[in-house]
């Protein structure tokens, strides 16, 4: 019979706490972000979509993203709602205005370039990196593809390569994080004729935002849409009537994403360094139990009874 | 086995250990079986479908989408085939750590069935990873250690290894080598502990994974108790599923089994079915805590809500109280029933979790294809021609003649 002795025992304890090390989440309790990060806001309020569309232009041009299908003077693509994909980091969606039904919202969709981000914290293979700057980027030459990125995303943002056999990626923007760090800027903010695309210091953003509501507050629904949802993003947006009506996720919460799994990851060590015990304790004590109960070996009660090995094979 | 392998010696190996004393020809003849006329009609179906599949991309034979981007592939292969392999690591734990030593004559067959399942899992796996041959890269290259899958991902890695180990001892006894046999076997102990540690985790982690998604999986299945939704179903699904495969294998290799080993059989399927009783109830239970921690009772007069007390009720207490019933009236015929009825629920719960109730607020719906049936059918058939590639070669079933005295752990 195996004889666990207390050598083995210990052994268990060091294969439990090394791989109990790993799986645990990493403390960022109460971090609040970068606090020089970049941001972006945009005034849902100001974009007139119609005809114009330059935005998903510039952001195709300077991704090097197929522009075969795009036609900006094609307002039928109004008529349906659109995600992004592979081909277009930023989609323009058109939403009715109850308000005043002749002037509807247009919203520029993106990543949000959340503050603790669902897709990095999702990853495996840290595929996801949250910059110093703002950006959340993505490093195609260590992801394999599992797209557990997309399930975590609560915007819906991250698109995906499926007729790409050999060197599929995910797709999604990247607030331009070249551009920022050879000091311009992110190229929708740049092109965008009617300014509803600011790229600024986040927090100088927010003390923006705050402004326009004050000085305007027929204009605007009294919320800084990515302050604190899914615990704070780098993208913005002001809007003239709750978010929810405007495609944004419903009941978002203020929590910060990497929070919702947080909590298991932490119970891993404890599995770890219990469960051995206990289940060593189980096997000790059901060896002494049958000790008692049948002085010989166990394997007698076992019906011995077998057919020949090389008989015909069933098939 | 001889020094020296002499080209006649390799020979008489070959045709004694793969065609099991046949000549070639009377092998091939023997092969040709309604069984594996069928096999070799999905073959014909999957292979090009593979083909089609990894020089074309994952769009060009599957349904998933930017929206969808998991689908039947994560639902059924993954997700419901884990579950449902952790038949290994159930009676393996009852029978050496338990001592519970009757479910003795199962305890092979389930460990090769949990180690087939997972290896077919990781095999079904790489066809919904983008760059499967990255598969090892959260162990190598890149860790990203706040991810739950990264937890899964090595998790069943170590898992599969540990149960190689276990299972290990039929093939050694299968090429004769009983050195290596009997130091192996030395590990079993410390395997199944090792495994019931990493079960109870990877199991539960499958769950965790969708409680990153709060707004997208219906709030009468997310739950903050996944994780132990997950496993605790597990289990049920693991014992429903020895049922199951052992009811099979002793009928297609009923020349393997003595008459007296059919009789034990009789005894551990009533004793399983009690099992899987007890843990279906404890599960059915603790879904419904589930439902009063989240206060989602208004959800439960919603079509999606009447499909929630379908599973429950349908597919986990209707099981549950039958097999009781079965098992009481001591009817192995109606007990391997109810463990089929349990092993499609468990699959119902993970269609449902990763499906069904998954995006359910949004426009763009997933439904499989039928090339993503037809892999997963082509997976689990080369994985059923396996598992009868082993059995009828080494010691699973029954007992080795020559290594009787030896000790089993
Ligand atoms: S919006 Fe989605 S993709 Fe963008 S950073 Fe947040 S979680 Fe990641
Ligand atoms: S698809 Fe790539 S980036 Fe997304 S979670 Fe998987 S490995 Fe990470």
């Amino acid at each position: 019979m195996g004889n666990i002795n207390r050598r083995t025992f210990l052994k268990f304890s060091v294969i439990a706490a090394t791989l109990g090390a790993a799986p645990s989440a990493k403390s960022q309790e109460n971090f609040s972000g970068w606090p020089e990060r970049y941001g972006m806001l945009t005034d849902t309020t100001l974009c007139i979509g119609l005809n114009c569309r330059k935005c998903e232009e510039a952001c195709k041009k300077v991704n090097n993203l197929s522009r075969k299908n795009l036609n900006l003077s094609d307002n039928s693509v109004f008529e349906h709602k659109r995600r992004t994909d592979p081909e277009n980091y930023t989609v323009v969606n058109r939403f009715p205005n109850p308000n005043k039904p002749e002037t509807p919202y247009y919203v520029k969709k993106q990543c949000m370039h959340c503050d603790e981000p669902a897709c990095a914290s999702a990853c495996l293979v840290k595929a996801f990196k949250k910059t110093p700057e703002g950006p959340v980027i993505y490093n195609k030459d260590v992801c394999i593809g599992c797209r557990y990125c997309m399930v975590a995303c609560p915007f819906g943002i991250p698109s995906y390569d499926y007729f790409d056999a050999y060197t599929p990626q995910v797709r999604k923007c990247t607030m331009c994080y070249d551009r920022i760090q050879q000091g311009k800027i992110p190229a929708c903010a740049e092109i965008c004729p009617q300014e509803a695309i600011t790229f600024g210091k986040r927090k100088d953003l927010i003390a923006l935002a705050r402004e326009r509501i004050r000085s305007h507050p027929e204009r605007y629904h009294p919320h800084i849409f990515g302050e604190e949802e899914a615990g704070g993003t780098s993208w913005l947006y002001l809007t003239g009537l709750d978010s929810v009506q405007l495609g944004f996720p419903n009941a978002l919460a203020k929590t910060a994403y990497p929070e919702l799994t947080r909590g298991f990851l932490s119970a891993v060590p404890l599995v770890l360094t219990i469960w051995p015990v206990l289940l060593v304790g189980l096997y000790k004590f059901s060896q002494s139990r049958q000790v008692k109960e049948s002085p010989e070996s166990t394997q007698n009660s076992v019906e011995e009874s077998h057919a020949g090995s090389n008989g015909k094979p069933d098939n | 086995m001889p020094e020296a392998m002499a080209s006649p010696t390799i020979k008489h190996w070959l045709v004694s250990k793969l065609l099991m004393g046949q000549s070639w020809r009377s092998y091939l003849k023997s092969l040709l079986t309604p069984f594996n006329i069928i096999a070799g009609i999905i073959l014909a179906v999957g292979l090009p479908l593979t083909f089609i599949r990894f020089t074309q991309g994952i769009g060009a034979v599957s349904n998933l989408s930017n929206a969808n981007p998991w689908g039947f592939w994560i639902g059924v292969d993954v997700l419901s085939g884990v579950a449902l392999a952790a038949g290994g690591f159930t009676t393996g734990t009852a029978f050496y750590l338990f001592g519970l030593k009757k479910y003795q004559p199962v305890v092979r067959p389930a460990v090769l069935t949990g180690f087939l399942g997972y290896f077919f899992v990781v095999v079904g796996l790489c066809f919904d990873l983008g760059r499967p041959w990255r598969l090892p890269y959260p162990m190598l290259v890149s860790y990203g250690v706040t991810s739950v899958m990264f937890l899964v991902g090595w998790h069943v890695a170590l898992y599969l290894t540990v149960q190689f180990i276990e299972f290990s001892p039929a093939i050694f006894e299968w090429l004769g080598l009983r050195k290596v046999r009997n130091w192996v076997v030395k590990l079993t102990i410390g395997a199944t502990v090792f495994g019931a540690i990493l079960s109870t985790l990877h199991q539960s982690a499958l769950g965790a994974l969708f409680l990153i998604a709060p707004t997208k999986l219906h709030p009468l299945w997310y739950s903050p108790f996944l994780p132990i939704f997950f496993f605790i179903s597990a289990i049920a699904g693991g014992m429903t599923m020895v049922i199951f495969e052992s009811m099979l294998s002793h009928r297609i290799f009923s020349r393997q089994v003595s008459p007296a080993q059919h009789l034990q059989l009789q005894e551990i399927t009533l004793g399983l079915g009690k099992g899987a009783s007890a843990v279906l109830f404890t599960y059915f239970c603790l879904k419904w805590i589930g439902v009063a921690h989240s206060y989602s009772w208004e959800w439960l007069n919603t079509p999606l809500g009447h499909w929630f007390l379908l599973e429950v009720f349908g597919f986990v207490l209707a099981p549950c109280l039958f097999l009781f019933w079965a098992s009481r009236r001591n009817s192995v015929g109606l007990v391997r029933l109810g463990a089929i009825w349990a092993i499609l629920g468990v699959i119902l719960n993970r269609v449902n979790v990763s499906m069904i109730a998954f995006n359910w607020n949004q426009t763009d719906r997933y439904v499989p294809r039928w090339s993503e049936i037809a892999i997963t059918i082509t997976i689990i058939t080369v994985g059923i021609l396996t598992f009868r590639f082993m059995v009828n070669r080494m010691p699973v079933l029954y007992h080795h003649p020559a290594f009787l005295g030896d000790k089993n752990h």
